[in-house]
């Protein structure tokens, strides 16, 4: 395991009162795609800035690259930043913009030049050197901040919602190059957002933040697979949710009541945030089958469906089982011959043991 | 807070110290040259009740309610014109062309009022040279009429700048909605954009309201005798009555009644703003 | 309907801008009238009126009074206006709507009070009245209009820009020269130039402060008087016009070009 650039440990923010970040206790390793992850008013932001040295923590040490950041300004920091709204300097051209940081360091013109057509060329602007930044479009502003900001060679690039000022195309085309350019310098990408998919897409591994505090690190993988809350669980992608009674443990496995499945044993290794206190299953609605005829499956559960939402590729429905008053999600892969059902139809739903989870 | 300071010292210094003197003043007397500086509500009692200054009150209230009334009138349809019917490139135009003459030179702005209402002045002039009066008229220049008119000129272009930004606020798909629903043009005006842009129509008040009780020059140059108001008895009394506590204590009272026909203004806008939700 | 609306709206507004420019026409009219009496009907084209400026000492004095004060005020209100301004749209302060109000005050004040009251203020202390008097009087009128110019200019400045900076590696004393500075630069030259028109054509405060020198306001109060002296008079608003409107041209430039550098499009004029 690589060692860790930046550790936090016991950080916490107060404004005032209100409590944004608690107890945060954090490790980012050298040169991983790392992505803070969280609804709206969470708390990324702030733990950016943190980071960043634009906010300075109520308690908590940090530290990076080794040395404590406490007292160090954000003009000394080993770190730099694509701000949201960009903050391109807008009286000065793409070259200058660019050069900033280098001129700041006092580095010889020559070299100054030097770098800044190498990182110019590296974010795809060649040729836009002398254009006026605020005849730029969205994509290529994100463009001139990244390369500011990647020309310094920092040992950490934070990123701030990078992407949601950009249409959808765009978005996608700068997420692979984002995801591109950290694996060309190397550097360690610290990305906040709210959007799961971006997260998943590009991370090597995401914290996610619920209130201030951090309710998972994990991979993309082990959080959408093994999410260690209901909360994460319903956060990331879609989940569903049963009642679950824990009726006891032995050994390595644990024996579960479920609404609608029935008593159940499953390995402790399904309850990936603990048993204790655990009163729902969780089960992703790509999990769930719809059985056609003749076809059969581990374990088979009648339903009933109750709404269907065609999406051409895919089939959402909502099917109510047995003894459960909300409904149940099931999406299912539209193959050719494949009935689409319609709602009032009764149907088999398919499931497998393997893929419930314990969650609290 | 550090940077505010000087700013604010300033403005204590040279405001809020001064206006304070001027309140103390008001309660001390004058007796010839010498300042009697014992508490004394003598200069109020003077203000107050003595006819020639109740009449010169009064009358300044109402010449400054008849100003502050023709030019959020005439403003209205102006700001209306400009927001509604000048393309959006050419509104920051006509902003300026409306504020231009505002910079020509005060004194010499009204100066021009006296001749062009004057016995042998432009009015006049046209007039008979169109045949239509055969006699110069006499009730246009040197009376209160005169003043009104002349003080609407000075500040019909404040007016219509906050109006003007009230009609732009207002979200044209509200008025569509309006004519969607039914109602004609007048009835949308009525129904749906005045009540709409009324922020705007209270600060243009306002701020023509506060300024014009206090304005001394127009009723000097055009007013007449008949046309005089408050401000030019103020400067009477510091001048050459040499009666300054009497001054101050117009001036205080002045100030009141301005400050409470304000705050009705400041209420009615409250009152706007949080509609009838 | 639609057409009957839009040409009452159009009539009216011809109307209207001949009420309002009415004074502004017949200034240079008048100038240039070959008649002592400022009056109809013309009587013929000259430029001696003007010639009569360039020999009135008394007015040369009251010009240089009036500049020496205007250029007084416009720098120290614009001093002030960038402190308030910057204090009120980057800093949260106790109570900043009230005080931001109270500085805002002289601008809706009558300005008889304000020139009553320095006065009050002036005698009381026994100070002498002369320019310097008239110089505080005007730089506290001129201030919030430099703070209303200057606060647009500092607001469309975006936080992030000076954080940018500092996260660059800059220290914070040269991102204010280098980010902030060139960014309302257009804005302070506004407010200069505004402060200094407002000053130049001020009487009220003036006439109640000036002691034995006069401003020029305080000097054409004076000729007024004179029929006589009118017709050069009204050569001399018409220098005061082309002037004042010269500078203001020059002030809507510069902000324009403030708004243009921060990539903002631009919207309504002055105020
Ligand atoms: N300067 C401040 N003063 C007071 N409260 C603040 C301040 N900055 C942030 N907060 C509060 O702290 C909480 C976290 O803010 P933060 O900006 O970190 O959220 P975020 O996770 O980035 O959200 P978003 O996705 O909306 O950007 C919010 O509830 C916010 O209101
Ligand atoms: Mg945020």
């Amino acid at each position: 395991m690589t060692k860790p650039i930046i550790q936090l440990s016991g950080v916490d923010k107060f404004y005032g009162d209100f409590q944004a970040l608690s107890q945060i206790d954090l490790d980012i390793r050298t040169g991983e795609f790392f992505s803070l992850l969280g609804p709206s008013g969470c708390g990324k932001t702030t733990l950016l800035r943190s980071i960043a040295g634009f906010e300075t923590p109520s308690a908590g040490s940090l530290h990076i690259d080794g040395k404590s950041m406490d007292g160090v300004p954000a003009n000394k920091r080993p770190t730099n930043m694509v701000f949201q709204s960009y903050a391109i300097f807008p009286h000065m051209s793409v070259a200058e913009n660019v050069a900033y940081g280098l001129k700041a360091r006092r580095l010889p013109k020559a070299e100054i030049q030097e770098r800044v057509s190498e990182a110019i060329f590296m974010v795809g602007l060649q040729g836009f050197d002398n254009r006026a930044s605020h005849a730029l479009s969205g994509g290529q502003r994100q463009r001139v901040a990244l390369a500011r900001a990647l020309v310094l060679k920092p040992r950490v690039l934070l990123l701030d919602e990078p992407l949601s000022a950009l249409d959808k195309k765009m978005r996608e085309q700068m997420q692979s190059e984002l995801r591109r350019l950290q694996r060309a310098v190397g550097i360690t990408f610290v990305l906040v957002t709210h959007d799961q998919e971006e997260a998943l897409t590009m991370s090597d591994r995401i914290a996610v933040i619920f209130d201030g505090k951090i309710a998972q690190v994990a991979t993309p993988q082990m959080l959408y697979g093994m999410p260690s809350s209901r909360r994460v669980g319903n956060f990331i992608g879609m989940m569903n949710f049963l009642e679950a009674k824990i009726l006891g443990t032995s050994g390595e496995t644990v024996e579960v009541d479920v609404q609608s499945l029935g008593t159940l044993t499953l390995p402790l290794s399904q309850a990936p945030g603990g048993v204790e206190g655990c009163q729902s299953i969780g089960i992703r609605p790509e999990m769930l089958t719809i059985l056609a005829e003749g076809q059969t499956a581990e374990r088979e559960i009648e339903a009933v469906v109750s709404e269907v939402f065609y999406y051409g590729d895919m089939t959402y429905y909502d099917v109510t089982l047995p003894q459960k008053d909300a409904p149940v999600t099931v999406t299912m892969r539209n193959t050719a011959g494949r009935k689409v059902l319609a709602a009032g139809d009764t149907a088999r739903v398919g499931w497998s043991p393997v893929s419930l989870l314990l969650l609290q | 807070m550090l940077l505010i300071s000087p700013t604010l010292v300033f403005t204590l210094l040279m405001l809020a110290v001064p206006l304070i003197m001027v309140l103390a003043l008001s309660f001390w007397t004058q007796s010839y040259l010498t300042l009697d500086r014992s508490f004394s509500l003598e200069n109020y009692k003077t203000a107050w009740t003595e006819p020639m200054y109740q009449y010169l009150m009064a009358r300044s209230l109402k010449i400054s309610i008849f100003v502050t009334a023709l030019t959020v009138l005439l403003a209205y349809p102006v700001a209306y014109f400009i927001s509604f019917h000048v393309t959006p490139k050419r509104k920051a135009m006509w902003i300026f062309l409306i504020t231009i003459p505002f910079w020509t030179s005060y004194l010499m702005r009204i100066f021009l009022w006296k001749v062009i209402l004057g016995y042998n002045g432009v009015v006049n002039g046209s007039l008979m040279g169109l045949g239509l009066i055969e006699q110069p008229l006499s009730f246009i220049l040197y009376n209160q009429n005169a003043v009104v008119l002349t003080l609407a000129h000075s500040w019909v272009p404040f007016a219509i700048l906050p109006i003007f930004v009230a009609l732009e606020r207002v979200d044209r798909s509200l008025i569509e909605v309006a004519e969607d629903l039914g109602d004609n043009w007048l009835r949308r005006f009525f129904r749906v954009t005045l009540p709409l842009s009324m922020p705007g129509v209270i600060a243009a008040t306002i701020i023509v309201f506060i300024p014009t009780i206090g304005d001394y020059v127009t009723p000097r140059l055009v007013g007449g005798p008949n046309g005089l108001m408050i401000s030019n008895m103020i400067e009477l009394q510091f001048k050459k009555a040499n009666n300054a506590p009497l001054g101050a204590a117009l001036a205080i009272s002045a100030m009141a009644i301005v400050t409470c026909v304000t705050l009705v203004f400041v209420w009615m806008n409250r009152k706007f703003m949080r509609g009838p939700k | 309907m639609m057409r009957g609306k839009g040409y009452f709206f159009k009539w009216y507004v011809a109307l209207f801008l001949v009420f309002l420019y009415a004074p502004a026409i017949l200034l240079p009219v008048f100038a240039f009238n070959d008649s002592s009496i400022v009056s109809f009907p013309l009587k013929g084209f000259t430029t001696k009126w003007f010639e009569v400026l360039q020999s009135t000492e008394a007015l040369h004095v009251a010009v240089r009074n009036s500049l020496m004060i205007a250029v007084t005020t416009a720098i120290f209100s614009t001093i002030f206006g960038v402190l308030a301004a910057r204090a009120s749209t980057r800093f949260a302060f106790p109570a900043r709507r009230s005080i931001m109000g109270f500085i805002m005050l002289p601008m809706v004040l009558p300005e008889i009070i304000i020139g009553v009251s320095l006065l009050v203020v002036i005698i009381q202390l026994g100070f002498e009245l002369s320019l310097f008097t008239i110089i505080l009087g005007h730089i506290l009128i001129c201030t919030p209009f430099c703070i209303a110019i200057l606060s647009s200019a500092f607001m469309n400045l975006d936080r992030s820009l000076e954080e940018a900076s500092i996260d660059l590696g800059q220290t914070r004393w040269n991102t204010f020269w280098m980010v902030l500075f060139p960014l309302v630069m257009p804005g302070i030259v506004a407010s200069l130039l505004i402060a200094f028109t407002i000053s130049l054509d001020e009487f009220i405060i003036a006439f109640f402060l000036s002691g034995t020198e006069p401003t020029l306001p305080v000097y054409i109060w004076g000729q007024l008087r004179f029929p006589q002296k009118l017709p050069s008079l009204m050569a001399l608003g018409t220098l005061l016009l082309v002037l004042s409107i010269s500078l203001l041209v020059l002030a809507d430039y510069f902000r324009r070009r403030s708004l243009k550098k921060t990539g903002i499009e631009n919207s309504g004029g002055f105020l």
